[in-house]
């Protein structure tokens, strides 16, 4: 058996991470050029600037899950954790009044809490991770009603809380160019992702059970714990997902989220990062992000409905994942 | 040999269903290298990993260094010194060399939670020059040779500065320069007053290595016996508990038989590279080579199972075109897997119906109705002629033992009327009693007019039963032997030739060491 995975994955999977990167950032710019020639509408500052925006949460969502998928698990809660997220972010600074440093602090630990949740009773109970994180899925989902009373929570209040994802520290410093926070806070998790998948024992650990879980058992690692510690980094992603989703429409909307999941999920598959587990990168993540919004902006610039949208988005995955298979077969 | 480092009394392990050790023993010296054998099921693996901390024991006790310890999992064994290489290859392959050898204890920087990479290749660099290993430490597993993967998995637990080594079957899948190096290895350790236990089924190998070799049988401990006096055949008939002839092979004259099968250029990626053979009818063709040489892949290729680049395949002189493993079978090719419990066998259900699997439209009436009385009679016969050991056609086959499932696999393709039969490893994981039986059944078959390919990775079968040998290495076939000429040595030969050399310093080995041409 051993043999067989020496034989053909052989020298093909050295190389492979940056080739699939390569050719993810090559559809992305190939999707810019198709759309800046198609509409003069595309290229603009104000399109870039929405397409980034529209990235922030789901990026953020895609670079928790990247985690889980390279240890060779899933999280279908990534989505309902985010509105939960968002919901207890709302609890805490509009109902509590705590302090809104507080407040996001509290609801990206709502988020850790949840993927805790999930990473035990996946490694403790040896539930499979899809049936743990459904669970989590309408766990999460009904408690955001619960919690919230079926309302959505505003932060009228404290205008500042907008500023966080929305306001613009780069538009302060240079005028004209008003970038919001929430892209820069997308790429500053992306910066603390990449760092803690490649320079911490907690992402060496993520590629070695996705590689080969029994053997890293054997290896003496503590898998069990370091599986439940993977699901509430996932889940502190994604309550910072919560974060900066409540910001941007400065109020915690606990009927949204569904769904969400399976953008995050598409984002890291089109990224390079296999299901199988053992590999995967931050920067795939990224592009993987990226080229789902350009393409839901630009359809839509062209005025394709979004029904068919979903419809383009659902074939770019399994084509994207389908490439990867014919490159491996060589 | 030195002081008593491990003493294990009255251990105890069972398993749902199976009783696997019972009041086994075991005693380990310091600086000795003690073979461990027994019959596949005895217990080795299992004692062993009850040492290693990878099962817990029922009852017993394990003295160490003179005091008594709990092992509860592989680390509390790795921090006592007790460290095992297992027999399947436990590494993770997407990760370096030297991220494989630390994990689980990789160096920190300053702040707790980074990982100092520079300082994992550079002590991994110095534990490989220790040992002459030429691997670069930040080379993928997944890119090395079976042979490489191997040796990362050595250098592994003696980075542990081990003081208990326990290998299991470490030399399967190495070839012999590869295997003089580890035993160089082996030697150095034991002067180092490591305790080395060495599973293996490689009893010449066992006589030129160790210095004690204890036996087990059915979960039970036999005796411990200084190796220097003992035989071969002794151990041999203490593993089975009788004697065992071995028979001279039978070769028939075959020269101007009918070509049956004919694979011209067949291709497949780097797996399966320009590979032509002929197999005649009422011939057995061995093909040898080491674990990954490609020779299941070629298996597959043929039945259709994998798709290939190119080549031909012509069936009693017709060009066929198989691209499923339905068109084999119609063709009439048959493949009985290596892992039969996986590919071969329906275990939840019947030996009758295991039987009828490949060929159920046999048995199938007017309106789909299965004609069980025909099912019936057809397994009956099967199970008489096969001498299939069951208690009834209706028992279930995962209930048999692994000797009789492999004959209910042939049972099934005799059904299907397949007169080109592709055997890989006939034998793995059957006891040597059940082998001679496999064995005959072979010839028998051949005798009927059948045609046999057989893989093996074990050479005395290939040598014993082959009328003719297919060497491959590396997806290529690098010779072929008939059974007049071919001899252990002339074999492992042709399954080395293969680009790389891994020993660096390490001296240019004879092909013809001593040990293993007394026993080919």
């Amino acid at each position: 058996m051993e043999a067989r995975v020496a034989q053909t994955q052989g020298r093909s999977l050295f190389r492979s991470d940056a080739v699939q990167k390569l050719m993810a950032f090559a559809g992305l710019i190939a999707l810019f050029i198709v759309f800046s020639l198609s509409s003069p509408n595309f290229l603009t500052l104000n399109n870039i600037i929405g397409i980034l925006l529209a990235t922030a949460v789901n990026g953020v969502l895609a670079l928790g899950a990247t985690f889980v998928i390279i240890a060779a698990g899933i999280d279908l809660s990534v989505g309902t954790v985010m509105t939960f997220s968002a919901v207890m972010t709302g609890v805490f600074v509009v109902y509590w009044g705590l302090p809104i440093p507080l407040g996001i602090v509290g609801g990206i630990l709502a988020g850790g809490l949840c993927g805790l949740v999930n990473g035990l009773v996946i490694s403790r109970m040896k539930v499979p991770p899809f049936i743990a994180t459904l669970g989590m899925l309408y766990a999460t989902r009904g408690l955001s009603l619960v919690i919230s009373g079926v309302k959505p929570i505003y932060f009228n209040d404290t205008p500042e809380f907008r500023d966080i994802a929305m306001g613009s520290v780069l538009g302060t410093l240079i005028p004209g160019l008003d970038i919001p926070n929430a892209v820069f806070i997308l790429f500053g998790a992306a910066i603390v992702a990449g760092l803690i998948l490649t320079r911490t024992v907690l992402g060496r650990y993520c590629f070695a059970i996705g590689s080969n879980e029994e053997a890293t058992r054997l290896s003496g690692v503590n898998v069990d714990g370091w599986k439940a510690a993977v699901y509430a980094l996932c889940g502190m992603f994604a309550g910072l997902g919560g974060v900066i989703m409540a910001s941007r429409l400065n109020s915690a909307q606990p009927a949204l989220g569904a769904g969400y999941e399976l953008d995050a999920i598409a984002a890291v598959v089109i990224g390079g990062t296999s299901l199988r587990g053992g590999e995967g990168t931050v920067l795939g993540t990224i592009i993987g992000a990226f080229i789902i919004s350009v393409l839901a902006n630009g359809l839509r610039i062209l005025s394709v409905p979004q029904e068919w949208q979903m419809v383009v988005t659902g074939a770019i995955v399994v084509l994207a994942v389908y490439a990867d298979i014919i490159r491996r077969r060589q | 040999m030195g002081d008593i480092l491990v003493l294990m009394e009255g251990i105890e392990k069972s398993f749902p269903g199976v009783h696997a050790l019972s009041d086994c023993r075991f005693e380990l010296r310091s600086g000795e290298i003690h073979a461990l054998v027994g019959e596949n099921g005895a217990g080795k693996s299992t004692l062993m990993k009850v040492l290693a901390g990878v099962y817990a024991k029922d009852a017993g006790r394990i003295v160490y260094k003179g005091q008594a310890v709990d092992i509860p999992n592989p680390r509390a064994a790795q921090h006592l010194g007790i460290s095992m290489i297992h027999q399947e290859l436990n590494l993770m392959p997407h990760l370096t060399v030297a991220q494989n050898i630390f994990i689980g204890r990789e160096p920190r920087r300053r702040l707790r939670f980074l990982l100092d990479e520079d300082e994992i290749n550079d002590r991994t660099q110095q534990l490989l020059d220790m040992l002459h290993l030429r691997l670069d430490p930040r080379a993928k597993v997944a890119d090395l040779t079976v042979a490489k993967q191997q040796m990362v998995e050595i250098a592994k637990a003696l980075s542990f500065n081990a003081e208990v080594l326990i290998m299991d079957e470490p030399t399967a899948a190495l070839t012999e320069s590869e295997i003089d190096e580890l035993f160089r290895i082996i030697r150095q350790l034991r002067e180092k007053g490591v305790g080395v236990v060495h599973i293996s089924h490689r009893l010449e190998e066992l006589k030129q290595i160790s210095d004690r070799v204890t036996v087990m049988r059915d979960g039970r401990y036999i005796d411990t016996l200084r190796t220097q006096d003992v035989s071969i055949d002794r151990i041999i008939s203490m593993m089975v508990g009788r004697t065992i002839y071995e028979t001279a092979p039978e070769a028939p004259d075959n020269a101007d038989r009918e070509v049956v099968l004919e694979v011209k250029n067949l291709n497949r990626g780097n797996v399966i590279r320009d590979v032509s053979f002929t197999l005649k009818k009422g011939e057995i063709l061995g093909f040898a080579g080491l674990m990954g040489a490609g020779r299941t892949e070629v298996a597959r290729a043929i039945f259709g199972a994998d798709p290939i680049d190119s080549g031909e395949v012509y069936v009693r002189g017709r060009r066929v075109h198989i691209h499923s493993p339905l068109d084999a079978v119609r063709h009439g090719i048959g493949y009985l897997s290596e892992d039969r419990k996986r590919y071969g066998l329906t275990l939840g259900m019947d030996v009758e119906n295991n039987i009828a699997l490949a060929a159920f439209n046999k048995f199938v009436g007017a309106l789909g109705w299965v004609n069980r009385a025909s099912v019936r009679q057809t397994a009956r016969r099967l199970v008489d002629a096969l001498s299939i050991r069951t208690p009834s056609l209706q028992q279930q086959v995962k209930n048999l033992s692994g000797g009789n499932q492999q004959k209910v696999v042939i049972g099934k393709w005799l059904t299907a009327d397949t007169d080109i039969l592709i055997f890989d490893e006939p034998t793995r994981g059957i006891d040597v009693g059940a082998k001679s039986e496999i064995y005959h059944l072979l010839n028998d078959l051949v005798r009927q007019g059948k045609s046999i390919i057989m893989i093996s990775s074990e050479l005395p079968e290939i040598l014993r039963m082959s009328h003719r040998i297919i060497v491959m290495c590396e997806g290529r076939i690098t010779g072929e032997l008939s059974s007049a000429e071919a001899t252990q040595e002339k074999i492992m030969t042709y399954a080395t030739q293969r680009g790389g050399i891994m020993n660096a310093g390490a001296s240019s080995h004879s092909p013809a060491d001593p040990a293993q041409s007394r026993s080919a």
